[in-house]
């Protein structure tokens, strides 16, 4: 089994280039990139080095001009838009930076939105409010939280319902773009935990995208941009 | 669940989307209630007379015979001759008639003369008669019925003396004669509630000492000796006609206009009304420009307060991106939004429309005479009211679009 894991890549980047059409100073190149079943993986990066970018190409919201991008072994960069948005509703779960929920809605219909979208998630699950609860608990969350609007809850809490929603139906991949930033040191750790337990318990690949080379110890892996990117004038 | 969220989302704003609703729903009533008054009016005017087929009167216009004829506005040009009338009712086409007699007021009101015919033929709103509310019918030779409008605007009651003036604005009044008001008609919402009705042997009686439209001088003619005369009347101004079979109508008005001995006119009431209407209906026409201007304006302003919000709405496109709404959902959602909007605008005005309408309704029928029918939606209400609903939604594309634009480029990286 741990074997298996091993062989099967999550993520598997080739030669994707991209650059922005009307911002003709950046470019980002990416010779390799692979991220195995299971990993739990930090890439670091200053701002501006391309992580998000990479995030967006990762999830679909963007296509490379040239080059492979494979979740899960498919090849994603040469399906519709369409396609794309069903593929990443399927197979990602999303953190933020923050201001994740839809402030409007309650914490459980928050938590649900991936299902609307995803048959395959919402068939993992056979009651889906009680699961939510479940994974709010796991979450430590308090108990009456669940039927509070979104906008009630303290950030900390907003992250740790942001972290459900992502991991609801067992995603295989969970991308989260420094969900600690507005977070406390305490806060920060406590959350972490958190997380990794959850992603853990579902067997998700985990990539987060920090700054911050102190949560380093972390993660089974630390990718740093400056290694991965190459610099193109 | 994306109607609830929407739903949730409208309701969050509740102050912004009650201020839009209500201003569209203000348009969308002024809208309806320009169209209500204008089809109550039309429908009011077009009532005035019914299942009467033909009006006869000295050569004119028809506008203008019908005018003074029903409408008591204006005056004839010339009267016509007993004997051409009875030369037109001895006519087999000729089922009934209802001479008239004008040209004398009381205080403004106008003094019609006419025979008992008249309340048995004169039929208004699809045949309805006009009675008698109070009193009884013209049994003296001085006895004026008034109709319910003369009754409320002087006061006047059974039995309430009264002087008729010589012609429509004159200084010399037929104080020789007084009238007593014998009966007051129930209101009618047409001319006759304006109008004061006498025999027509009492207009000829009290111009016995008048010749040629002047009072002759010295004359005076006591009140007695005119009962003992012979009051058949000489003149009358315009005669209402029915025929015994539809078919006649056109024959029997081309005879009447080419009649040789004396110029008359024979009109349709209904054919004149229409062209009468064609004149008065430019300013109703108008209100309603004006009022499907004012929707289109609040069209234009639930799109500009859509569109403000979509700077702040901005980070929640992104969410619904990120858990895999293309952007053609987000696009839906706004539009759904509009939809929303719409749908409970329309509701709101319709409501505010009844209630409005039932406390006015009485106002508007005693003021101006327009009965105002407080009536279910017609379908040409609903069909403008589907109308608007895709005007709305197709308006809201244009900040749906900017949306769909905003959430493909936005991707991971999100702006506040």
């Amino acid at each position: 089994m741990e074997k298996s894991n091993l062989n099967e890549k999550t993520i598997q980047i080739n030669s994707v280039k991209f650059h922005w059409s009307n911002k003709s100073k950046f470019k980002l190149h990416i010779p390799e990139l692979s991220i195995d079943k299971g990993e739990k993986v930090l890439l670091l990066g200053e701002s501006g080095s391309g992580k998000t970018t990479l995030l967006s190409l990762i999830c679909g919201f963007l296509t490379p001009l040239s080059g492979k991008i494979q979740l899960n072994e498919k090849l994603i960069n040469d399906l519709s838009a369409t396609k794309r948005d069903q593929y990443r509703s399927d197979n990602i779960g999303i953190i933020f930076q923050q201001f994740n929920l839809l402030p409007y809605a309650n914490v459980i219909d928050n938590i649900l939105l991936p299902l609307y979208f995803s048959k395959l998630r919402s068939a993992n699950i056979s009651n889906q409010r009680e699961t939510a609860i479940s994974i709010c608990q796991s979450l430590r969350l308090p108990e009456d939280v669940v039927n509070m609007k979104a906008s009630e809850l303290s950030v900390g809490q907003q992250q740790r319902v942001a972290v459900a929603r992502a991991l609801i139906g067992n995603p295989p991949l969970v991308i989260a773009d420094e969900p600690t930033s507005s977070l406390d040191t305490d806060a920060q750790n406590i959350f972490l935990d958190l997380m990794f337990s959850q992603v853990a318990s579902s067997n998700s690949t985990l990539l987060m995208v920090s700054h911050d080379k102190s949560l380093s110890s972390n993660f089974d892996r630390v990718i740093d941009m400056k290694n991965v990117s190459v610099k193109e004038k | 669940m994306l109607l609830k969220l929407t739903f949730n989302s409208l309701y969050a704003r509740l102050l912004t989307v009650a201020m839009t609703v209500f201003a569209i729903s203000l348009s969308l009533m002024l809208y309806m209630s320009v169209e209500k008054l204008r089809t109550s009016a039309y429908t009011s005017f077009t009532d005035t007379i019914s299942q009467t087929d033909l009006i006869v009167g000295a050569r004119t216009s028809s506008v203008q015979l019908l005018l003074y004829s029903v409408f008591r506005i204006g005056n004839a040009t010339n009267n016509i001759t007993w004997e051409s009338y009875e030369d037109v009712i001895n006519k087999k086409e000729v089922a009934w008639s209802v001479p008239i007699s004008l040209g004398d007021s009381h205080r403004g009101f106008r003094v019609m003369g006419t025979n008992s015919e008249f309340f048995k033929r004169y039929k208004f709103r699809g045949g309805q008669s006009i009675e008698l509310e109070q009193g009884k019918n013209l049994d003296d030779l001085y006895d004026v019925i008034i109709g319910a409008g003369v009754a409320e605007k002087l006061n006047y009651s059974v039995g309430t003396p009264l002087i008729v003036s010589h012609g429509l604005q004159s200084f010399s009044d037929h104080d020789d004669q007084p009238f007593k008001v014998s009966g007051i008609l129930a209101k009618t919402g047409t001319p006759v509630d304006n109008t004061v009705i006498v025999s027509l042997e009492a207009i000829e009686a009290i111009h016995v000492d008048w010749s040629t439209g002047a009072k002759i001088p010295g004359q005076i003619t006591p009140v007695e000796e005119i009962r003992q005369m012979d009051l058949s009347p000489k003149n009358i101004t315009a005669a209402l006609i029915g025929v015994n079979s539809k078919l006649q109508i056109f024959q029997l008005q081309r005879w009447i206009n080419e009649y040789p001995e004396e110029s008359l006119s024979s009109i349709l009431p209904g054919v004149a009304l229409q062209e009468l209407w064609r004149i008065v209906g430019v300013v109703e026409n108008l209100l309603l420009g004006i009022s499907v201007t004012v929707i289109f304006t609040t069209l234009i302003g639930m799109t500009a307060i859509i569109f403000s919000s979509l700077n702040e709405r901005r980070r929640e496109m992104a969410i619904w991106r990120a858990m895999g709404a293309s952007p053609k959902v987000v696009i839906g959602l706004l539009m759904l939004e509009a939809f929303i909007i719409s749908v409970m605008s329309i509701i709101v005005s319709t409501v505010m429309l009844f209630l409005t309408l039932y406390v006015l309704q009485p106002w508007i029928d005693n003021t101006y005479g327009i009965l105002v029918n407080i009536e279910m939606l017609s379908f040409k209400d609903i069909y403008i009211f589907m109308l608007f609903i895709i005007a709305a939604s197709l308006v809201s594309l244009i900040p749906a679009i900017r949306a769909y634009w905003f959430s493909i480029n936005d991707g991971m990286t999100i702006k506040i």
